[in-house]
């Protein structure tokens, strides 16, 4: 009786749906409607049949194609160094060292830093005049500064940008994967050696498994959102390596062509769009297994 | 309260349940987990509605009162003390509530807290109490509301065996001062017969028996409640009528006073009305558990295993062949298809 | 192989305490050069210690045209955000968390696909739509926006904050003389309380945050970030050091403050 008291909630119908229903509608108004009018915006031209002028406009552009390939580079980089960064930090914070609040506390600082932000921070640290140069120098190893950030060296600017971004977004991955961790039964993290073989191997074989669901979702989310990061981007290498989120931008703000946009923030959410309906494919095996 | 069911779903938590209680009665509602007791006892508040039946307390109709319009008052099994709270903010709220005049407010608390030995605490946060004070803090709130009714719901569950033993006789007590009607949802049977006027054991959404303590132990009214009710519980062995004698695998007892029954049945034996003697039905002990007082022995007869209570220097062993007679006055039958006492 | 126990334990910290540096080195960089003098900005090699302390450079920045407007608006919005998104997300919380109701697991895939859903996307055409509406280049519409990306979220703390507040406590109150909505009031709102103060700050991070949107709903009714970012091209390096400074400083305090909850925000799927 004890246990299943703990799950008993309130049998009404009327109530909830009362509740709840402010909150669907807003969400719905806000989501379903522009998506329908960005449809509209791509599709339609200005005599109101539709055109696919805006779409050709788009694909058409130099900077398109470029624009989908870095954002794919991007995420290749990022996303695995994010998700070791993030698991070496969870793992640290869940094996109770002392003080372990705190680093969570502090890893989990990026978590509120916007990309802008993140890339103006490391913008002090990669520009010619910035501290990186700073500190190799004055440790001896180089003798003058380096340009990191020029559009003739694209690796360095690319290599600044995945550092940035892995410093913001490492702390969204550590927060799904020590909740993650928490679901896991302590015993498997029993022995005391983290570097120790056998504790490597454990980490392999035992926690990464069991942490399969947490690292699969913190996969899904980090994806789709750095479709949508850009700011970073702009920050290190201003407008020399186009992205896809930006060129959406750019479109918008700058070009002030909405249908253009439109069919850019199509494009964004239709692979935002496949990434959730991986996410659910995933979420809904991953309880299905939990149910069994 | 008159033919109250209500289900989750498709699953009857209650099924049809009437049951009175007298005024002033302390009646007991045992049963296993998921027996549906918590929830009649939630449905008497008010927490639950009920899909079909009414209750009625002192006269009046309360069905489709609200919990706080009813004049119950609940202890709950996790206390659901205000943490927020202070001991005698706890214990005034209700009265806070009925918007009670402040002196009045001031006068009761300071009684129920007196009743329940809360004096020093009354300026204490729930957070700075052990489990057994909490208890007694959902206690007090309630005996404060000098209500026609208080509901327990496995009051005592929480605390360990020690202070669970010493709660069990102050609520006892409690009661004899304050004469209060109360109904009592517990899954202990010893918790059950120790406080209870009468016992309601419940099985599957249904009332399987109420009756006095003594008469639920002496004659259960099915082999659910015989087996509920008494530590170790009655014993049963299968079997069938012969010859005015009962006969089961490798066993025959002649009865002085045959059950009129034919078919299949079950004869229901308590622990202490059986001994171990020279004559008897042929049994092999099992395991011998001394407890002190006494002697649990379990040994094997008609194929089953069956508890006897023995001298605990009765010096038995494993595996030996013993006889066992039975008090015939007390063997209770029951029909092996229904489970129900023949009488 | 296996280290001596000393050994292994000292490597766990070094770990540790240089993946704290990771974090907190560059945060401290931007705070050294956003309180040097301008000249030190430009300066190099530069300085790694507060030697010499200015306020000039964030003086500088302050005193951009539209630097001090941006940030009331970032904060006009962020505080029209908390309202909307907490109006409209508590209730809800407190729904999943409590009741048993048809639509329950639809309504909570809902909620988990929008955490994802990137809704600043979505202000490309409600930009054409809010320039209808009168809602473009006005602070309102930011917030509708900012409040549809943090309602998710609103949604999946204050449920975690209600599970935590016992059922029984609110039944408890019933029985002692409250209504559902007294009984709401006045024992499982104040219970409650510092987890929705942790969904309202985290909101405010969200909308304090979010430079996409913002920039594109707007014109001259600039956020923080959207000003920053819309001066990324013209502005000298110390506007931009004193701006990254302000939008990330706030940062160190915020998480602080709703440490508690951190895992409510993300985890649990």
């Amino acid at each position: 009786m004890t246990t299943g008291r703990m799950s008993v909630r309130w049998r009404d119908d009327a109530l909830p749906l009362a509740l709840l229903g402010p909150a669907v509608l807003y969400l719905l108004l806000l989501i379903v409607l522009p998506m329908v009018q960005a449809l509209v915006l791509a599709f339609q031209g200005d005599d109101g049949t539709f055109t696919l002028e805006h779409l050709r406009r788009m694909t058409g552009d130099v900077a398109f194609r470029d624009a989908i390939r870095n954002t794919l580079v991007l995420l290749i980089l990022i996303v695995p160094a994010q998700i070791v960064l993030a698991l070496v930090m969870a793992l640290l914070v869940h094996s109770r060292i002392r003080g372990h609040e705190w680093f969570l506390y502090v890893y989990a600082i990026p978590l509120a830093i916007s990309d802008l932000a993140a890339g103006i921070l490391w913008l002090s640290v990669f520009t010619q005049n910035g501290y990186l140069n700073t500190v190799l120098q004055a440790l001896g190893i180089i003798k003058e500064p380096i340009v990191y950030l020029s559009y003739e060296n694209i690796a360095m600017v690319i290599g600044a940008i995945v550092i940035a971004e892995s410093w913001r977004a490492t702390a969204l991955v550590l927060v799904i994967l020590v909740a993650g961790l928490q679901l896991i039964p302590r015993d498997y993290f029993e022995a005391a050696d983290l570097f120790g073989a056998s504790r490597l191997r454990r980490t392999v074989h035992v926690v990464i498994p069991l942490l399969r669901p947490s690292l699969q979702s913190a996969l899904i989310i980090r994806t789709i959102f750095a479709f949508t990061t850009f700011a970073a981007v702009f920050a290190l290498a201003g407008r020399n390596l186009p992205v896809v989120a930006g060129e959406a931008y750019n479109w918008s703000v700058v070009a002030r062509d909405p249908h253009v946009a439109a069919a850019y923030a199509l494009v964004l959410l239709a692979l935002a769009g496949a990434m959730t309906m991986v996410y659910l494919r995933v979420l809904g095996t991953s309880e299905t297994q939990r149910a069994r | 309260m008159r033919g109250v069911s209500r289900s989750f779903g498709r699953t009857p938590a209650l099924r049809t349940v009437d049951l009175d209680v007298h005024d002033g009665e302390f009646m007991v509602l045992l049963g296993p987990s998921g027996c549906g007791k918590t929830t009649l006892l939630r449905t008497i508040a008010g927490l639950e509605r009920p899909d079909a039946g009414a209750i009625a307390i002192g006269g009046r109709d309360v069905t489709s009162l609200a919990p706080r319009d009813r004049n119950i008052a609940m202890v709950f099994q996790s206390y659901a003390v205000f943490p927020h709270m202070t001991v005698r903010a706890n214990i005034g709220f209700g009265l806070r509530m009925r918007r009670t005049p402040k002196a009045e407010q001031a006068r009761r608390v300071a009684d129920a807290a007196a009743l329940l030995g809360l004096e020093a605490l009354l300026e204490r946060f729930p957070g700075q109490l052990s489990g057994g004070q909490r208890q007694r803090v959902a206690v007090a709130r309630a005996i404060v509301m000098d209500a026609d009714v208080m509901l327990m719901d496995e009051p005592l569950s929480n605390l360990d065996a020690l202070l669970r033993l010493q709660a069990r006789a102050d609520l006892k007590r409690l009661h004899g001062e304050v004469k209060r009607t109360t109904i009592y949802v517990t899954h202990d049977q010893v918790e059950a017969m120790s406080m209870g006027d009468r016992i309601a054991v419940m099985g599957d959404g249904v009332i399987v028996q109420c009756d006095l303590p003594m008469a639920v132990y002496d004659h259960p009214a099915t082999q659910f409640v015989g087996g509920f009710i008494g530590s170790p519980p009655m014993n049963f062995v299968r079997g069938a009528m012969s010859d005015s004698a009962f006969v089961a695998e490798g066993v025959r007892l002649r009865l002085e006073r045959p059950p009129r029954a034919g078919g299949e049945i079950v004869m229901g034996v308590r622990a202490e009305h059986l001994r171990i003697g020279a004559e008897g039905l042929p049994a092999d002990v099992l395991v011998v558990e001394p407890l002190g007082s006494h002697a649990l022995v379990t040994v094997r007869v008609g194929g089953v295993p069956v508890k006897i209570e023995a001298p605990v220097d009765i010096g038995l062993r494993p595996d030996e062949r013993i006889h066992v007679a039975v008090d015939q006055a007390r063997i209770r039958w029951m029909d092996a298809a229904t489970g129900t006492a023949i009488r | 192989m296996r280290l001596p126990y000393a050994v292994d334990r000292a490597l766990v910290y070094a770990v540790a305490l240089l993946l704290a540096a990771w974090v907190l080195v560059p945060l401290y960089f931007i705070g050294l050069a956003a309180f040097s003098t301008p000249d030190a900005a430009y300066s190099y090699p530069k300085a790694l210690l507060p030697v010499a302390p200015s306020a000039e450079t964030m003086r500088f920045f302050l005193d951009s045209r539209g630097v001090v407007s941006s940030i009331v608006n970032s904060f006009a919005v962020a505080l029209l955000t908390i309202v909307i998104a907490l109006l409209l997300g508590a209730p809800a919380g407190y729904a999943l968390a409590r009741f048993a109701f048809r639509g329950r697991d639809a309504f909570a895939v809902l909620v988990l696909t929008t955490k994802m859903f990137p809704i600043a996307i979505l202000s490309i055409p409600l930009a054409v739509t809010f320039l209808q509406l009168g809602l473009y280049d006005s602070i309102v519409g930011v917030a509708l926006v900012h409040s549809a990306m943090a309602l998710p979220f609103v949604i999946l703390v204050t449920s975690g904050v209600f599970v935590a507040v016992s059922h029984e406590l609110e039944e408890a109150a019933q029985t002692l003389g409250c209504s559902r909505w007294t009984a709401f009031l006045r024992v499982a709102l104040p219970l409650a309380l510092p987890g929705l103060a942790a969904a309202a700050i985290f909101t405010f991070v969200i909308s304090w945050n979010e430079a996409f949107a913002s920039t594109i709903l707007t014109l001259r009714s600039r956020t923080l970030p959207a000003l920053v970012l819309t001066a990324l091209d013209q502005s000298p390096i110390t506007f931009k050091f004193a701006g990254g400074f302000v939008m990330a400083a706030p940062a160190i305090a915020f998480i602080f403050l709703m440490r508690r909850y951190l895992l409510n925000l993300w985890g649990g799927r």
